[in-house]
């Protein structure tokens, strides 16, 4: 039965494919390393969240969606960035708080913006952002669009207002929003067994009348798979859909954190199911890579990112006598 | 060779302790390896290397607290030459920050004689544009302010401007700048008018006899060098003083109620020679000798008729002596100087018939007034204030 | 002058919404009540019908939520307006209004315009004690990237919300509940007006009455009054709380000396507070005496109408005040 099932997920992929995926996944982890070292050096400043082994999520919904699609994240969202083809050099810049960031250095780490390519941020209060999705979408409802709204967001979100409010409008409306739950299992430093009286986050979805569904964050075929019968769903019936994509977060929450709340040997077991050398064994196997291309994309994402850091290095800082720009339209109307 | 630095985990980290070492020196190390572990005030934390190369040595020891961007090992790298692996803070230069907006420095406004007038800006400000005292004007604004229509009112009644700008000199701020004469007139005229205005005075007077004072002043002055020699003025204001003390009602101020003050201060009305009078105090006269009084008197009258005295001792008296001097009128019956509540005067001294013990003689005399405010005392106060004073200068002595 | 016409504060707004709606698609309501309860207040009576439910959106009581997907709708390019059906439901929506909507133009380095319309009932006067009685426009004039008016007049009924819906950015407007029934003459063509600036709605030369709001007619009505007594007070209407337009006070308080600012908000860190400051900042030397304010009394709104009304200023309390300020 298991080699039928890898047999069918091979045919769906192919080699061209799998290898992108395969490199933007690698890309999202070694861009994220590089980040933690150059916040370490201070270049980087404020609070840093990394995606490290969260790679599958972002990368397995985010291939689903077309260029008309709408994108939100949480502040954890340098992955999600990347995997939407925001370009290194931006992210790099705005995070080392140079104008030639994405946001023109305005926002940092947790504000990455990119009106290009419908990438709305990069919100840092944990599910404001649900409710400007729930916007979103129905906006593209009344607009006859046929564009989906994704909506990142951890678990810890789950448990505030704006999760159920945006719930129940997004199934009271009928609108096209795909709300993805990506549960790492902690909320800062607090364990999901502490904060949800239910934790099977996807029971939730049906009490709102909303289709849902649980998938393996680990397994970017599962993620890819999941996402594709969301989207189809959504985008036939006009109705939202919640996903919940189980998985793990290698690194602490920030920078700053030790951590005191799990135990290392949790950590270890999970970095066993670590995504990347998971499908790229999936792509050896499968004879759709071989080492040599995964060396070479390994290369090929440290010289991206070393050109991004020297990005950002030589990038200008925003003159002081513009402190006050952008608190109102430059324009007069639109 | 790479200097391993003590990491930055947070804007708000600024040292960690390096509680201990995961690798040894000799040890291969690799990007991402766990090569301490560090306290912070969040925890412990593990500490990764993002270099390649053999671990050399430490340079910090277990236990060891650093603060962040101290080289705690060096790593190997085959390198010849020495470089940073983390570099501490604010390596890049940090964009000037400059101030956005720029306070416009507003002049400062000095007191006048001592004393805040309470005026509105537009008011002084057309004060100023007109060349109007205004420590001539009378406010009718909030709390009694000076306003706009007090101003105005007195531009067209024709009070006469400054003539000279009243910028203060280099002086220190403590210091009166020289007011105009006419100015000084002014503010007299002012001060008594109200005084005659609002002030319910009783008038008494007493001869006393001044022979005992006048023979002790004769003796003292034998022993005192010209500079020090005393004038019966001196002695008249040590009395003065004394007696204010077992009449402290005397030494006191009306505004709405009487209160007492704790110092007493005397003024005494200097003449000026160009006309008009200044009063300078005695700052804590009653604590004084007659000589120290004497003393401020050659000090303060010379400083009077120059115009350099300073705002303490033109504004503090609490209570007020005129004396006529020579070749004068007999008595004089002063004016209370708000809001004081009593005036002696002294008139001439002079040789007059006296009776005393049934026996008729020639003696310096002098007529003492007591001007005083009826709402404060009566004349009881002001009999028992002149009889006091009298005594105290029949035992000169003891002054 | 052109013809006028008499119209209900309630009027005025419905006719505003109408305008809007009419002419621009995007453009839809969506609050509590709105649609089949014909509008908490009546506003939007009619509405629903005449636009459909599509357009007129009744909303659950979510504050946070529909004003969010309001927020949203706009970044998608829609024109919502929202509705909140009074200010003191508004710290529910709190977050999305201060954190997203008035934050994404900047977090973004200008790439997002966020042009949503927020509607606000507001004021006292009612007897609905101290939950729904708030006036909270300091709140909400504190935040950069919010323009925030303050509709004091008949006029402003009609013609805010038409130039509001022009702005890229987002408007939070305050109309006064207990406004909706008066009625005041309007010209019959009256239309947008400027969003920009205060106005002086009477002109004087003895003191400036600087107030917005529900103040608007008391100033206006005490002026008239003051005129009988023989001091000529100056009405200056803020209109615009934030971005404030100062010229128009400060050239006010220049020209009168005396200024006297009247608002029923709490007074401390209000928007008194602010209105001197910068009198103080810009206009001293033109003072003739201290500015002073009648401000709500910091107190929560009490129910019964005796305190209800001596918790805010009221006409007589303008003229004792000025009266005292002027002959003192």
């Amino acid at each position: 039965m298991k080699k039928a099932k890898i047999m069918e997920k091979k045919q769906k992929l192919d080699a061209k494919e799998g290898q992108r995926l395969l490199q933007q996944m690698i890309l999202i982890r070694r861009f994220e390393e590089k980040s933690a070292e150059e916040y370490t050096k201070s270049k980087i400043r404020g609070f840093l969240h990394l995606y490290t082994g969260e790679e599958a999520v972002a990368v397995g919904v985010i291939q689903a969606l077309t260029e008309e699609d709408n994108i939100l994240c949480t502040y954890r969202e340098h992955g999600h960035a990347l995997a939407r083809g925001v370009d290194p050099n931006a992210i790099m810049a705005e995070m080392y708080g140079k104008q030639e960031g994405c946001s023109k250095g305005r926002g940092g780490s947790m504000h990455l913006f990119d009106a290009t390519k419908n990438f709305f941020g990069g919100n840092a209060i944990v599910s404001g952002h649900l409710p400007v999705s729930v916007g979103m979408a129905l906006a593209a409802k009344k607009q006859k669009k046929n564009n989906v709204t994704c909506c990142f967001f951890g678990e810890g979100a789950a448990a505030e207002g704006e999760f159920h409010e945006s719930m129940n409008l997004a199934a009271l409306w009928e609108v096209p929003v795909l709300f993805v739950s990506e549960n790492n299992l902690y909320a800062m430093g607090t364990s999901i067994k502490l904060t949800h009286s239910v934790q099977q986050l996807e029971k939730k979805g049906p009490a709102y009348g909303i289709e849902s569904a649980a998938v393996d964050g680990m397994d970017l075929l599962a993620v890819m798979e999941a996402t594709a019968k969301a989207v189809k769903t959504i985008k036939e019936k006009g109705k939202p859909y919640f996903l919940v994509c189980n998985t793990y977060r290698f690194r602490a929450h920030s920078m700053f954190d030790a951590e005191l709340y799990r135990e290392k040997s949790e950590v270890e077991e999970w970095k066993k199911k670590d995504p990347i050398p998971k499908f790229q064994e999936f792509l050896l196997k499968g004879k759709l890579i071989t080492a040599k291309k995964i060396t070479e994309i390994e290369k090929a994402a440290d010289a991206q990112i070393q050109e991004a850091i020297e990005f950002a290095e030589n990038g200008t800082w925003e003159d002081t006598e513009n402190l006050t720009r952008f608190v109102y339209s430059e324009t007069e109307s639109i | 060779m790479i200097k391993f630095q003590m990491p930055s985990l947070g804007a708000d980290m600024e040292a960690g302790t390096l509680v201990e070492w995961r690798k040894q020196p000799g040890e291969l190390l690799h990007r991402g390896d766990i090569i301490a572990d560090v306290e912070t005030q969040k925890g412990l934390i593990e500490i990764e290397v993002f270099d390649e190369g053999t671990l050399e040595k430490f340079l910090v020891k277990e236990g060891e607290k650093v603060p962040v961007g101290t080289v705690l090992a060096l790593i190997n790298d085959g390198k010849a030459e020495v470089s940073e692996s983390a570099v501490p803070t604010e390596e890049t230069p940090k964009p000037e920050i400059h101030p956005i907006e720029e306070r416009p420095e507003t002049p400062q406004e000095k007191t006048e004689e001592g004393e805040r007038i309470k005026i509105s800006p537009l008011a002084r400000k057309i004060a100023e544009e007109n060349r109007v005292d205004i420590s001539l004007l009378q406010g009718t604004g909030p709390e009694g302010s000076i306003v706009k229509k007090d101003v105005e009112k007195a531009i067209s009644e024709g009070v006469k401007p400054i003539q000279e700008a009243q910028k203060k000199t280099e002086e220190t701020s403590a210091k009166l700048a020289a007011p105009n004469v006419n100015a000084m007139r002014m503010a007299v005229a002012a001060a008594m008018s109200k005084s005659n205005r609002e002030i319910p005075h009783y008038y008494l007077e007493k001869r006393m006899d001044m022979s005992k004072a006048m023979d002790w002043v004769k003796e003292a002055n034998k022993e005192r060098p010209i500079q020090k020699r005393l004038l019966p003025v001196a002695l008249l204001i040590k009395a003065v003083a004394k007696a204010l003390d077992e009449v402290p009602d005397l030494n006191a101020t009306w505004e709405n109620g009487l209160q007492r003050k704790n110092e007493i201060n005397i003024g005494f009305v200097v003449s000026l020679r160009s006309g008009g009078i200044v009063v300078p105090a005695i700052l804590q006269t009653d604590s004084k000798s007659v000589d120290e009084i004497m003393e401020n008197l050659n000090d303060l009258i010379p400083r009077a008729r120059a115009f350099k005295l300073r705002s303490s001792e033109l504004s503090q008296s609490t209570f007020t002596i005129t004396s006529i001097g020579e070749g004068g009128a007999d008595k004089v019956f002063g004016l209370i100087y708000p809001p004081q509540v009593g005036i002696v005067g002294f008139g001439e001294i002079s040789e007059q018939p006296f009776a005393d013990e049934g026996m008729l003689g020639i003696r310096p005399v002098v007529d003492v007034t007591l001007a005083a405010d009826h709402r404060a005392t009566d004349g009881l106060i002001g009999s028992k204030f002149l009889a006091a004073l009298n005594r105290h200068l029949q035992n000169p002595e003891e002054l | 002058m052109s013809d006028m016409i008499k119209i209900t504060y309630r009027e005025a707004i419905k006719q505003a919404i109408r305008d809007v709606m009419q002419k621009d698609e995007r453009v839809f309501l969506m609050g509590e009540d709105v649609g089949n309860y014909g509008g908490a207040f009546a506003v939007s009576k009619g509405l629903l019908k005449e636009f459909g439910a599509d357009r007129i959106m009744d909303v659950p009581l979510s504050e946070s939520g529909f004003t969010g997907a309001g927020i949203g709708a706009a970044l998608a390019g829609m024109k919502p307006i929202v509705e909140v059906m009074t200010v003191n439901f508004s710290l529910l929506a709190m977050d999305q209004i201060v954190n997203n909507a008035s934050t994404l133009l900047h977090m973004s380095g200008g790439q997002l315009n966020v042009p949503v319309v927020i509607r606000m009932g507001c004021g006292i006067g009612r007897q609905l004690a101290a939950q729904h009685s708030h006036s909270w426009e300091p709140f909400f004039a504190h935040v950069p990237g919010l323009i925030v008016l303050s509709v004091g007049t008949h006029e402003d009924a009609r013609g805010m919300l038409l130039s509001a819906m022009q702005s890229p950015d987002p408007v939070v407007i305050f109309e006064y509940t207990f406004m909706l029934n008066l009625e005041k003459e309007i010209p019959a063509d009256a239309g947008a007006v400027e969003i920009k600036k205060a106005k002086v709605l009477r002109e004087g030369k003895d003191i400036s009455l600087i107030t917005y709001g529900a103040g608007v007619y008391k100033c206006l009505e005490a002026a008239e009054a003051l005129g009988e007594e023989g001091i000529d007070a100056e009405v200056v209407d803020l209109r615009v709380l934030r971005p404030m337009d100062e010229e128009t006070f400060l050239a006010s308080v220049k020209k009168t000396h005396r200024a006297l600012v009247v608002e029923e908000a709490w007074k401390s860190v209000s928007i008194s507070s602010e209105v001197i400051s910068r009198i103080m900042e810009k206009a001293f030397f033109d003072l003739d005496g201290p500015v002073e304010r009648l401000c709500g009394v910091e107190v929560p709104i009490p129910y019964p109408k005796h305190l209800e009304d001596a918790s805010i200023p009221q006409v007589s309390d303008i003229l004792e005040k000025v009266k005292k300020m002027l002959k003192p």
